[in-house]
């Protein structure tokens, strides 16, 4: 038997970081709020009630199409999709059916190193449904409570072609993808907290054939592991059925994280049918090419080219342009601090170390940074230029951060400013060595390990100024030991 | 009569057509109730099928009256109702949360 | 004799003379509900406390404000399918006994706006499906010229309420006909706005395509001012005609001298009861000694419309009716084992007849592989018929014809054949797919029943209509009328 490969392509729905919901004025944040607290008549689908289309929710699905190369036909609208379920208010979802706001783009990802492109069928717009919590298993539960916060939160499904061929291009593909859609700021990226899903079709085919298998459904993987946990386990799972002469059943799995197995979802299987039809509660769209202009002529550089772009402006090395331009606040960040005039490499590397550290045990954004990037670059400056060592640097950040201070203030303040003159620097050398004898004749005969508590002691008689490369250096020199 | 994707029209209206629609619209039809409505929709749509006859090549569809477009909203925050508003009509709530049946 | 017959105008005339007070005016509207409807059963509720609260807000108005509404203590009922923020509101259905809306629908909030006094909440067919207000799941109205026949549906109770003098006015909706046919078989003014033209924001959906809300009154103005009240833009119906509704009472008094008017060859094609036939043809000769020109026109593609409207219908009324679900509103099947037993349990006990056999069908010609064949085609035919009027409109100003083939039918006669009672909206539900304006007016009776004239206007064309209604009302003289036994 041929081979097997694998046709696999993702759909993905993104929650739209507007104020408001897709259809009312309730807000579009719904995380933390007590059960049912942020409904209105609207999203309640209360009788009576009627949607009316946030215009930015339009506009940021529009953007989000021409960052990926779609067309944007001039005439669009939205359609029911009609099916019972407890967390679907209405008994239907407003979606769009036949005349989506975009059509045919593409997305540019990376796979180890080697660039790859995966088609974009179409990117449309839709609301979010409820929330519905169980006692233990969907299916074996008494019963199920509903929460209806979430319920009509806009939702942008963009949907891939299935270009992909293996399932670890999957996580790739959803890692350029997240990437973008924060670049955009039209999506915070949370795939735990379900405000980015992505559901898979997978089928095998006999590789060099054109038709495709059977497609299978995965649902209900929520990181980029589970994504490829999930369409590993299709992938031997499917080969199994097909080799052992079987056929692939079409259905709808849901990955279970506790058996790292997709299972079927027997509830689904009923066939449906969502007969959709034209929304008759909301007129149509027009797409003016002036609106698509403006939101073209808006579009912020592309992640891919920005990294590069910053990568060969300033020698990064690679991973670290990967890192410094994964998300357009870190981007902003790095760029504001080399403005400010610290070197590159160290300004990437103080904002990937030190500070993303202190930002992520506050749980603080970068952009809320209570060290402005200017001020963390004054800081590498004076690193770089040896007026303060790393040591002493990275101290005064972790105080600045706390206290919301100028780290160049407090260095200033409290007289940390290195000490190179030669002088006051030989005083402290033999100060030291009179306070050691025994690590100075370990570090005469030969024992390295003895400088460190040298160069220490030279700090600490210099009350913690003294520039400790000089301070080695000079300790070399004194013990004969200048040449090694 | 019907042509266009099937081809039976009301005649192809059986039992098992009718329980399938009333699965979908969850409309619970007993046996009875089925062998009941089957005739009237036989009927209704032998009517209907009126529409089979209209000269409609070449003529647009018309799902809403009065050539608006772009009708939209500002995307600015509302006071809605109050979560005791919107479970005051529920047959059953628990702990803020409408309680459903087992989904099984 | 009761201040219930007197017109809007006379009221708010008298009012303002502190003739008597909105409260004894709500008073005397709640007393005759009580004395009178248990032979006609318009009311499903009545709601006087609402009733008396607003009464006496509109008497503080009448005392100090130089200039109140038209409406200010006049009062109205809603047709149970408009929201009304804390009073039970039910379509006419089991599934939403229970249900009190946590919000005013919009046209509920401009009647109070203009001071409009709640008396009640009207009966009407469920969920507006039916021709003769027998599909109310909680009782029947009858006609308060003949007991033992209907009142026209679906806004039955709304026009018998006008009609027996319960209300002064009352608001009923209009899908296929629903308040033209009620206002001819009762004998009151009924105003089909253009679709558009009033918000359906809180008006529980029947197809929200086709369904308007318009009044019921006794005259031409008294529906006038009620329009005005109610008509206009709302940011929450995103299908409100932007348009100005402009001045509407001054079309009252034009007259119909130079008008041409079209009457549609096909409208009086066939089964036109006789004595409709001669009330119709003296319309026609009080429109011509007035000065209107009366020319034969053809709108070929009606014969399609019946079959287009019980298509499209149905279709939007399988999806609007989804969430009548039994979660969030309604008695629900808490109880039930399962999620799908709770929804089938609830709907169906819920749901009478007809909105299950619509509710199939709508299913039906939605569902994949015969989407195209009924749907999309009857959504063809609705273009169709659309450019008919249009194309008339070119040369006409607006169409007379009867409201209804009959005068009121029996009570029971049509319930066992759909298809009669389906035919029964005719002459007035192609309106509703061009979405054009329309009345019906009374012009006389036939055998002692009321007989209504349809008048149909261009899209937006609400001025025509009432210009050309008032001038039928002028020449018929019957509106002072009572229907015996209510003229106490
Ligand atoms: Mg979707
Ligand atoms: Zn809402």
């Amino acid at each position: 038997m041929a081979e097997l490969e694998a046709v696999i392509g993702l759909e993905v729905h993104a929650q739209l970081l507007t104020r408001s919901k897709m259809f009312c004025g309730c807000r579009a944040e719904y995380l933390g709020l007590p059960p049912n607290s942020n409904t209105c008549p609207t999203c309640l689908g209360l009788p009576g009630a009627l949607p009316v289309i946030n215009g930015r929710a339009v506009e940021m699905t529009i953007q989000t199409a021409l960052a990926l190369g779609c067309r944007i036909p001039e005439f669009s609208k939205f359609d029911r999709k009609n099916y019972f379920y407890p967390d679907l208010p209405k008994g239907y979802q407003i979606s769009q059916y036949d005349l989506p706001l975009s059509l045919g783009g593409h997305l540019e990802f990376e796979v180890d190193g080697e660039r790859r492109s995966c088609g974009i069928t179409r990117v449309h717009l839709e609301e979010d449904a409820g929330t519905l919590h169980h006692a233990g298993e969907i299916h074996t539960a008494k019963f199920s409570l509903v929460d209806l916060n979430r319920a009509g939160v806009p939702l942008m499904e963009i949907v891939g072609e299935p270009d992909l061929r293996s399932p670890k291009e999957a996580p790739q593909y959803l890692r350029a993808l997240r990437q973008l859609l924060l670049h955009l700021g039209v999506n915070d990226g949370n795939m735990e907290q379900g405000s980015l899903r992505c559901d898979a079709n997978i089928s095998l085919r006999p590789r060099g054939q054109r038709e495709f298998g059977v497609k299978v459904e995965v649902k209900n993987m929520n990181s980029f592991r589970s994504l490829e946990a999930a369409l590993e386990f299709e992938v031997r799972r499917q080969s199994a059925v097909i080799e052992s002469g079987g056929t692939v059943r079409q259905e709808t799995r849901g990955w279970s994280e506790a058996e790292q197995a997709t299972v079927s979802q027997r509830s689904k299987e009923e066939a449906q049918d969502y007969r959709y039809f034209p929304e008759p509660d909301l007129p149509p769209l027009q797409v003016s090419r002036e609106l698509v202009e403006r939101l073209r002529a808006g579009l912020p550089e592309p992640p891919l080219r920005l990294r590069d772009r910053l990568r060969d402006q300033h020698q990064l090395a690679e991973e670290q342009a990967a890192l410094i331009t994964e998300r357009p606040q870190d981007a902003a960040y790095f760029e504001a601090m080399v403005a400010a005039g610290a070197p590159p490499r160290s300004a990437a590397n103080w904002q990937l170390g030190p500070l993303q550290a202190l930002c992520k045990d506050a749980k603080l954004d970068i952009e809320r940074s209570p060290v402005p990037a200017v001020e963390l670059a004054g800081l590498v400056r004076m690193v770089e230029a040896g007026e303060v060592s790393g040591t002493t640097g990275r101290e005064v950040l972790v105080e600045a951060f706390a206290t919301s201070r100028s780290p160049v203030d407090l260095i200033r303040e409290r007289g940390l400013i290195q000490v190179s003159d030669a002088a006051q620097m030989e005083a402290w050398v033999g100060e030291a060595i009179r306070q050691l004898p025994k690590a100075a004749s370990d570090f005469q005969s030969g024992n390295d390990r003895a400088l460190g508590p040298l160069v220490g002691a030279v700090r600490k008689a210099s009350g913690g100024v003294a520039n400790p490369d000089l301070a080695s250096r000079l300790l070399r020199e004194r013990l004969g030991r200048g040449g090694g | 009569m019907v042509g266009a994707d099937r081809g039976d029209g009301a005649g192809g209206l059986d039992l098992a057509l009718v329980a399938h629609l009333s699965r979908l619209a969850r409309l619970g039809l007993t046996d009875a109730e089925m062998e009941a409505i089957l005739p009237q929709l036989r009927a209704i749509l032998a009517a209907v099928d009126r529409l089979q006859e209209a000269d409609v090549s070449g003529v647009d569809a018309t799902a809403q009256i009065g050539g608006l477009y772009d009708v939209m909203r500002d995307d600015q925050v509302e006071p809605g109702l109050t979560a005791g508003e919107a479970l005051a009509n529920a047959p059953s709530h628990e702990a803020g949360l409408l309680r459903v049946p087992a989904i099984q | 004799m009761s201040l219930l017959d007197l017109s809007i105008s006379e009221l708010g005339r008298r009012l303002r003379a502190r003739e008597f007070s909105s409260v004894e005016l709500a008073e005397e509207a709640l007393g005759r509900v009580e004395a009178l409807d248990g032979k006609l059963g318009a009311f499903l509720r009545t709601t006087p406390e609402l009733a008396l609260e607003q009464a006496r807000a509109a008497d503080r108005r009448l005392a100090d404000e130089a200039d109140p509404p038209a409406l200010c203590g006049i009062p109205i009922g809603h047709k149970d399918v408009l929201c009304t923020r804390g009073v039970e509101t039910t379509a006419g259905s089991r599934i939403l006994e229970g249900f009190r809306p946590p919000y005013d629908a919009t046209v509920v909030a401009r009647l109070a706006r203009d001071g409009a006094v709640v008396v009640g909440k009207m009966n009407c067919d469920e969920f507006a499906m039916g021709s003769s207000n027998e599909n109310s799941a909680f009782q029947p109205t009858v006609n308060p010229w003949d007991a033992e026949r209907v009142p026209g549906g679906s806004s039955g109770g709304s026009a018998a309420a006008v009609a027996a003098r319960l209300s002064v006015a009352t608001l009923g909706t209009d899908t296929g006909g629903s308040v033209r046919l009620p206002a001819s078989f009762c004998g009151v003014v009924g105003v089909k706005p253009s679709y558009g033209r009033v918000s359906r924001y809180g008006v529980i959906a029947f197809a929200s395509s086709l369904d308007q809300v318009g009044p019921l009154a006794k005259t031409v103005e008294d529906a006038q001012l009620v329009l005005s009240s109610i008509a206009g833009p709302d940011r929450r119906d995103s299908t409100t005609s932007p348009a100005p509704v402009g001045d509407l009472a001054g079309a009252l008094q034009e007259g119909v001298r130079g008008l041409r008017l079209g009457i549609p060859r096909e409208y009086l094609a066939a089964g036109l009861e006789d004595g409709v036939k001669a009330v119709f043809d003296s319309a026609c000769r009080w429109l011509e000694a007035e000065g209107a020109e009366l020319v034969e026109v053809s709108l070929p593609s009606t014969e399609y419309a019946l079959a287009a409207y019980y298509v499209i219908a149905p279709a939007e009324v399988s999806s609007n009716l989804a969430r009548m679900d039994g979660i969030r509103f309604g008695p629900g099947e808490p109880q039930a084992p399962s999620l799908l037993e709770a929804y089938e349990l609830a709907r169906n006990r819920g749901f009478g007849p007809e909105v299950r056999r619509r509710v199939a069908l709508g299913t039906f010609v939605l569902s994949s592989g015969y989407y195209d064949a009924y749907y999309l085609r009857a959504q063809k035919v609705r273009t169709l018929v659309a450019r008919d009027f249009s194309r008339v409109f070119d040369g006409v100003d607006a169409l007379i014809s009867p409201t209804a083939p009959t005068p009121a039918f029996r009570l029971g006669e049509r319930t066992h054949d759909p298809l009669a009672m389906y035919a029964t909206d005719a002459l007035t539900l192609p309106a509703n797919l061009a979405g054009i304006s329309g009345l019906s007016v009374p012009a006389g009776f036939a055998s002692g029943l009321p007989v209504g004239v349809q008048v149909l206007g261009p899209y937006l064309g609400e001025a025509m209509c009432l210009r050309v209604g008032a001038a039928v009302e002028r020449s018929a003289d019957v509106w002072r009328r009572v229907p015996a036994g209510f003229d106490g």
